[in-house]
């Protein structure tokens, strides 16, 4: 025990340094696969032959195990002289999250109830104000699900994005191995997995707070 | 809805033509050849790979399953939701972090990435076990009893069927993850695949990147694919979802 504490005085700024860099690199990643995501999956909902190819496309991209989607990407973003650190790390994750974000809110909004869609246009509502504020409001609970499988996923996957040179708590895992010290090891698992207890329960939050009365029950 | 379909179709054959433009600009820059001047070499790495994988699947699916089916018995019922919880915490634990830690533990070899990869894919399995057979309609067990099925009938008749297909899709969840976790033991001197990875991380060499990393890759895909048949061919009739993708 009075390793750990005097272990945690020496690095415990580190940690902190490493764990922020780690939230960062995640957090960007999610913000463009939500970018790209949402209207995507939402597109989806009008074409059912597109649908199809890019929920295949999505899924077997998941399959790609992430040590050897870097290999395959050091090589093609070497071409840029972009190789090795943040760049190849960052499309990785985006990639990884398309599948729970785009199935969820193409799922979310397919699912929505045929009758409220009828009443919403029988209402007099045009398809903008239809997505807007019966099937995306309703769609929510799905959608913020598929977000926080991606992010936890995405902060497992950026661990191994360490050995590339991307940094985060990866660093210290891979350290600690090379160093044989299982001080950092430990330091940088538990880190892990507590940044994503954390997000996972912020996201939670969000979808609570935003997800309106009547559709929660 | 013809410009609908024709818009599906480009963004397929675009993706066709971009994996093929990767395997051709790939193998012109002779980035495939270590597989065939090493071929030795390239299938001891691949044995080792699949030995890995296959043993460390074969204990966890051993354990995991009737251990799911243990807890949701009426007896450890009120313990379920604190395994479920351990579960749950279990699967935020890095990859990495489980294979580094059993060092210390076993030291480095063989053994101590099947265990790691043992312990890691319970996990998936367990989870999936639970709740494919808490998801099982109460009416569809009520009425077994009706019919006067002891409870080892109502398991094997009802509750297993009733649960084949997601209990299946979390051994699939857990293999599939393996093979990726699998690429990591070099880091534990296991050998497999993943050391011509690292070697191609560690010397820049493209070659070594890609000889290991499309191998891996395809690895993945055959086995999701492989067990994605074997749940078709294994779930009832009657339980079967409609294929998606």
């Amino acid at each position: 025990m009075e390793k750990w504490a005097r272990f945690l005085e020496v690095n415990s700024s580190r940690i902190l340094e490493l764990t922020i860099d780690h939230a960062i690199l995640v957090s960007l990643a999610i913000f463009v696969a939500l970018l790209i995501g949402i209207p995507l999956g939402i597109y989806l909902t009008t074409n059912q032959y597109l649908a199809d190819t890019v929920l295949q496309i999505a899924s077997i991209t998941l399959t790609i195990p992430s040590i050897a989607l870097f290999g395959v990407m050091i090589p093609i973003f070497s071409l840029i002289n972009q190789g090795i650190g943040f760049v190849p790390a960052f499309v990785a994750l985006v990639l990884y999250s398309q599948l729970p974000i785009i199935r969820n809110t193409y799922t979310g909004i397919k699912n929505v109830n045929p009758e409220m869609r009828d009443a919403a246009i029988g209402m007099g509502m045009k398809t903008r104000q239809r997505l807007l504020r019966v099937e995306i409001p309703n769609a929510l609970p799905v959608i913020m699900a598929g977000v926080r499988t991606a992010v936890v996923m995405n902060i497992g996957i950026a661990v191994i994005a360490a050995y590339i040179g991307a940094g985060g708590l990866g660093v210290l895992i891979t350290q600690g191995i090379s160093r044989n010290d299982n001080y950092l090891i430990i330091s940088g698992s538990i880190a892990v997995a507590i940044l994503a207890i954390i997000a996972d329960a912020i996201l939670l939050l969000i979808q609570k707070r935003f997800t309106k009365k009547a559709i929660a029950e | 809805m013809k410009r609908k379909k024709l818009i599906g179709s480009i963004v397929r054959y675009a993706l066709y033509a971009a994996v093929a433009a990767f395997f051709i600009w790939a193998i012109s820059n002779s980035y495939f050849d270590y597989i065939f001047s090493q071929s030795e070499t390239f299938l001891v790495l691949l044995r080792q790979h699949v030995v890995l994988v296959l043993v460390s699947s074969l204990l966890a699916i051993l354990i995991a399953v009737p251990a799911g089916i243990l807890i949701t018995r009426p007896k450890f019922k009120k313990a379920e939701w604190i395994f479920s919880n351990i579960a749950n915490l279990g699967q935020t634990i890095p990859s990495l972090a489980v294979l580094a830690l059993m060092i210390s533990v076993l030291g480095i070899g063989f053994r101590t990435a099947v265990f790691a990869l043992f312990i890691y894919s319970i996990l998936p399995i367990f989870r999936n076990t639970v709740a494919g057979i808490d998801s099982i309609d109460k009416n569809m067990i009520d009425a077994a009893k009706g019919m006067g099925m002891k409870p080892h009938q109502i398991l094997f008749r009802i509750e297993l069927p009733n649960s084949a297909y997601s209990i299946l899709a979390g051994i699939r969840t857990a293999v599939v993850l393996n093979i990726g976790t699998a690429a990591l033991a070099y880091v534990v001197g296991a050998g497999g695949l993943g050391v011509w990875i690292f070697t191609g991380i560690n010397l820049f060499d493209n070659g070594f990147l890609i000889s290991g990393a499309i191998p891996v890759t395809l690895l993945a895909i055959l086995a999701d694919y492989i067990l994605r048949k074997v749940e078709y061919i294994v779930v009832p009739k009657g339980s079967r979802r409609i294929e998606k993708a």
